[in-house]
């Protein structure tokens, strides 16, 4: 028996959190793309100074012989090798034919193996990641929607677990509560914004020889710049995992009404009514 | 459980958007690379990248020296490792004993410059970290010539403002390699014509008899066999007109990041 719903109308989302957030989709998936062609032209990643200070890299992505000579793509992490044949180390150009290459061509800008072009996009694109999240950093403290929005309140900590739980179990919001962040929400975007985006773009810097003039040994706080060039890698995926998780959220909590929430702004809040008679 | 038939058919319409979005986004991408006017718009972003490093940066910053701890044990060559060049190979079959090095161009005494000639003047010795374009970095020992050392000889012009390094090997296209880099970056103090590295005398492989190091920009910027010097108004006349090998080919200039 359908039970009464009232519905109304919310404007959910600022102007410039819709703007930047769009922004910040184009911006990131060409730097995401663009960063793997760059990594591709030299495929492993370690830890310290100097990639050739003796110990192996932590991760490799390469291709070599198989048993029967064919070439098989080969991936090591911390000295686990696993076969990647067609992802990973070996895969297909975009003509088809079967090619050494670290990450495949489907994931990087250009598709073909052509570093020059992955730097033009890569640093263009870090500019306008840079500048839009600067500018949402700069209106959210503006308009408040850092403080009223984000910050969890005094008692919300106490939730936390409860939302982590209501999270697993794929419980959302219903009602006048979707119109706020929950509280999980607001911590993983605090992380996002002030912890894994900064240290990407730190990373960024420290891999810059001519940044690391700037004061002479800065890099050697986050290990050196091999050090910088892998926590740049792995604060990247970190980031894919986030917005995995986020369209994750996005869709299974209504893909339609999240989506136009942010491009016009406006949400629909339904309230079950508890008019039922039984 | 009510299951929203509408929900599940939403899904699978957006998975195709995504997918479709992605083949589109990366086709749309290459071919925007192969513009003319594209990769142009991109340029903006180095463009920013070179003013916003300069404004960060005095002009004398140091790049980070290390230790003989941090030294890398064997120095990768990259690039070209013996040059195919047959006037090269005499010079090295005789230890470069006869060779010179020529600087002229807009300077008020050209001059050439012996291997004895150069190990004498003052030299310099640092540890600096050489990281490649490609990804990975080394520690080497380099000693050499402090550049300005060769300039305060040579006397430049007031016109000059490029140094541009021709160089003896000979690339896969037939083109010898050459670089330049801007007066600034040719008065650091860090800026030296190596003859040694790691207290050895400097191997063919990694650029004997002379190799330039740039220390805050990226591999590729440091010209191995250098055979003459030149400084010039505009490098626009020099190969494509980029300034460098690897610049007519796409690369930066300025290789600071």
């Amino acid at each position: 028996m359908p039970r009464a719903v009232r519905s109304y109308l919310y404007q959910r989302h600022a102007f410039f959190v819709r703007v930047t957030h769009w922004i910040n989709v184009v911006a990131f998936t060409l730097l995401l793309m663009s960063g793997l062609q760059i990594f591709n032209a030299h495929p492993h990643l370690y830890w310290g100074t100097s990639s050739y200070a003796g110990a192996p890299p932590l991760l490799s992505i390469t291709a070599r012989p198989g048993p029967a000579g064919e070439p098989v793509g080969v991936t090591t992490i911390l000295g686990h090798e696993f076969t990647t044949t067609g992802v990973l180390g070996l895969s297909r150009d975009p003509d088809g034919r079967l090619a050494r290459r670290g990450f495949p061509s489907w994931m990087t800008v250009p598709d073909t193996r052509w570093l020059a072009m992955g730097r033009r996009w890569h640093f263009f694109f870090a500019w306008v990641f840079v500048l839009n999240g600067l500018a949402y950093v700069a209106c959210s403290i503006w308009s408040r929607h850092l403080r009223r929005d984000l910050l969890p309140a005094k008692g919300e900590w106490r939730t936390v677990g409860r939302s982590i739980v209501d999270h697993l179990l794929l419980r959302h919001p219903q009602g006048e509560a979707a119109k706020r962040y929950n509280v999980l929400q607001k911590l993983t975007y605090l992380i996002v914004i002030f912890g894994l985006l900064p240290l990407v773009m730190l990373m960024g810097f420290a891999m810059s020889p001519w940044l690391g003039s700037l004061w002479p040994g800065w890099v050697d706080l986050f290990g050196g710049r091999q050090s910088a060039r892998t926590l740049h890698f792995v604060a990247a995926w970190l980031l894919v995992a986030f917005v995995l998780i986020h369209v994750f959220e996005v869709v299974i909590s209504g893909v339609w009404n999240n989506l136009r929430s942010m491009i016009t702004g406006r949400y629909r809040v339904r309230i079950e009514g508890s008019s039922d008679a039984h | 459980m009510r299951i929203d038939r509408r929900l599940l058919l939403t899904r699978r319409r957006l998975v195709q958007l995504l997918t479709g979005a992605g083949t589109a986004l990366v086709a749309g991408c290459d071919a925007a690379s192969r513009t003319a006017w594209f990769p142009k718009v991109l340029g903006v972003g180095e463009q920013l990248t070179r003013g916003a490093q300069h404004l960060l940066t005095s002009r004398r910053s140091m790049a980070q020296e290390f230790t003989e701890a941090d030294l890398s044990p064997q120095f990768r060559s990259n690039g070209t490792s013996n040059p195919d060049n047959p006037v090269y190979q005499a010079h090295a079959a005789t230890g470069f004993a006869e060779w010179a090095l020529e600087v002229d161009g807009l300077v008020d005494s050209p001059a050439k410059f012996t291997l004895t000639e150069l190990r004498a003047l003052p030299a310099r010795t640092q540890i600096t970290r050489h990281d490649c374009v490609e990804g990975w970095s080394a520690i080497g020992k380099w000693t050499g010539v402090p550049f300005e050392e060769v300039l305060v000889r040579v006397r430049p012009s007031a016109a000059a403002r490029f140094v541009v390094f021709h160089c003896a090997d000979p690339m896969s296209s037939g083109e010898r390699y050459y670089e330049s880099i801007d007066m600034e970056d040719a008065y650091h103090p860090q800026t030296i014509l190596a003859y040694a590295l790691n207290d050895a005398v400097l191997p063919v492989a990694n650029g004997a008899p002379i190799r330039l190091r740039v220390e805050r920009q990226l591999g590729y910027k440091m010209a191995k066999y250098v055979m003459r010097i030149e400084l010039v108004e505009s490098y626009a006349h020099i190969g494509r007109g980029k300034g460098g090998y690897w610049e007519d080919r796409g690369y930066e200039w300025f290789a600071g990041i």
